[in-house]
């Protein structure tokens, strides 16, 4: 290590032409890794209601009902993501591929209410 | 002779942003006597384990600690799948490894970074957390999330790491790697810090296994500790790892040790991913475990973590009990703080990594009068620190108690 009062001048050079470490948020762009796992996704024509992701669930963040008739099933996911802990074992739990994770973080509101939404 | 003077550190930020409080009896400056308050954030995890099914616990377990997130679900998951009797294929085990150690050079920049701010050197905080970020973009790329990685599923992991994140991963550690050697070189030869961390904080080698200190609060002491040697778990059966060890026993060796453990995880990143065998991530659980009890340790960035599962052969657990390393490291505490000045408190205290939110398990209320134990719901409680302010002169007609606590 250099010694004296000079011993900061390469460091400080250094960092005047240096990338920032930051980003711009919220006015510059986000960049989040597609593997990222943000507010679930729901194919409902996929679903069968086995209801396996609702019994793995760890926060009883999703329920699914059938808002068809008992012969023409119509499948609905209503998901409490104020409750929901991101953890996406529900997607790992589906067998059909109906429910898929996204990228989707920007989910602050002011209304709690707000935050239960039927998929 | 001057009368000694009790100060409360705490229970908000005593010198990290979790609640404990320290009561320090001071004399002038010195610190003669110590006691250690913790119990403030208890959350009722284990209970609540007890409630869930084991694929439940998990995520449960994971959030434990917000730092070593990724340890203590791979010591759950390593319980059960001990009850369950299987055993995850080998590219599970390693990625477990790659994991873990990520996460010990992102627990070990983060400690950094806090123990640079606790002694006012707040450009190492700067630099360290700066590198830090990149490892965190790694652990998020890799498990999805920044600190709940949740990569761990009982019989292996939930996913896997592909060629174009090997790359990306080794670009990292590179960075991490050349960066880290200038904290070495300024752990090692940098005159202010060593004058402000050496001598603090003393605890020997027989004190710290009389206060049976782990990780590198014990390392630092010339104690060979780590579980990665002594009980290989996951791939650490095949990936080389040396137990970092010091013999300055104070806080500067601590520093000295986590430095150079943050070099010892490059390495191993680097030779999980060049051995990286091929095959399956992970292996059929059933959701029934047989009845038994398991006990597990493994080597959190804190040190030593313990969990116990008892299985009464349903899908939920009879009993989940969680060890952090954190923990263990309190017992010292009142030694390491004694004989110390006032202004050494701070880092002192956050030396042993903390982790207030690990320790906080259960308190027992024992009634003094019948000496009898007994539970008190929330509404009680709410009614009896009422009528303690009351008692105190404090205005309390405005306060209502509502019905229940819970928001929903």
């Amino acid at each position: 290590m250099m010694k004296g009062p000079g011993k900061i001048t390469g460091e400080v050079l250094r960092h005047v032409f240096a990338k920032p470490a930051t980003i711009s948020y919220p006015k510059g762009e986000l960049v989040i890794d597609k593997n990222y796992r943000g507010k679930i996704d729901f194919d409902a024509s996929k679903c069968i209601g086995c209801k396996l992701c609702v019994r793995d669930c760890p926060a009883n963040a999703i329920s699914i009902e059938n808002i068809g008739t008992k012969e023409d099933k119509k499948m609905q996911l209503t998901l409490n993501y104020a409750h929901c802990i991101f953890c996406c074992q529900c997607v790992d739990s589906c067998n059909k591929d109906a429910i898929s994770f996204s990228p989707d973080i920007e989910l602050a509101g002011i209304n709690r209410k707000d935050m239960i939404v039927k998929l | 002779m001057a009368k000694n003077v009790v100060i409360p550190i705490g229970p908000q930020h005593p010198s990290l942003k979790e609640p404990a409080c320290f009561t320090i009896t001071l004399e002038g400056e010195k610190v003669v006597n110590a006691v250690v308050g913790t119990g403030y954030n208890h959350r009722g995890l284990e209970k609540a384990c007890e409630a869930r099914s084991y694929l439940q616990d998990i995520y449960i377990i994971e959030r434990v600690c917000g730092i070593c997130s990724h340890i203590h679900s791979t010591t759950f998951c390593q319980s059960v799948e001990e009850l369950a009797g299987v055993e995850i294929p080998r590219r599970a085990a390693y990625i477990r490894t790659l994991m873990a150690e990520l996460e010990r050079l992102h627990s070990h920049l983060l400690w950094l970074g806090i123990a640079g701010h606790e002694v006012g050197f707040d450009t190492l905080l700067m630099y360290s957390w700066r590198d830090r970020e990149l490892v965190l973009d790694i652990l998020a790329m890799l498990g999805g999330n920044r600190v709940n990685y949740g990569i761990n599923t009982l019989g292996g992991v939930r996913r896997d790491v592909t060629p174009e994140q090997i790359e990306k991963i080794r670009k990292v550690v590179d960075i991490v790697e050349e960066r880290n050697k200038y904290y070495v070189q300024l752990a090692l030869s940098e005159t202010t810090l060593a004058a402000r961390l050496g001598g603090i904080g003393k605890l020997s080698h027989d004190d710290a296994i009389k206060f049976g200190a782990v990780g590198p609060v014990s390392r630092a002491a010339e104690v060979a500790d780590d579980i990665r040697v002594t009980d290989p778990y996951s791939a650490y059966d095949e990936v080389p790892v040396t137990a970092i060890t010091d013999n300055h026993a104070d806080v500067f060796g601590r520093t000295v040790v986590r430095v150079l453990e943050i070099m010892e995880s490059v390495k191993m990143i680097r030779f999980c991913l060049d051995n990286l065998p091929d095959g399956d991530i992970a292996v059929k659980v059933p959701r029934k475990i047989p009845e038994g009890e398991a006990f597990v340790r493994t080597e959190a960035p804190r040190g030593e973590d313990a969990h116990y599962v008892r299985s009464n052969g349903t899908d939920k657990p009879d009993r989940v009990r969680v060890r952090a390393a954190s923990e263990a490291n309190w017992h010292g505490m009142k030694h390491m703080l004694e004989g110390d000045y006032l202004a050494d408190v701070p880092i002192i205290i956050a030396a042993i990594d903390p982790c207030y939110s690990c320790t906080d398990r259960a308190i027992v209320l024992d009634n003094h009068d019948t000496g009898k134990q007994s539970v008190i719901d929330w509404r009680t409680l709410r009614e009896y620190s009422i009528n303690w302010y009351k008692a105190r002169g404090i205005d309390t007609g405005k306060i209502k108690i509502a019905d229940s606590h819970l928001i929903f």
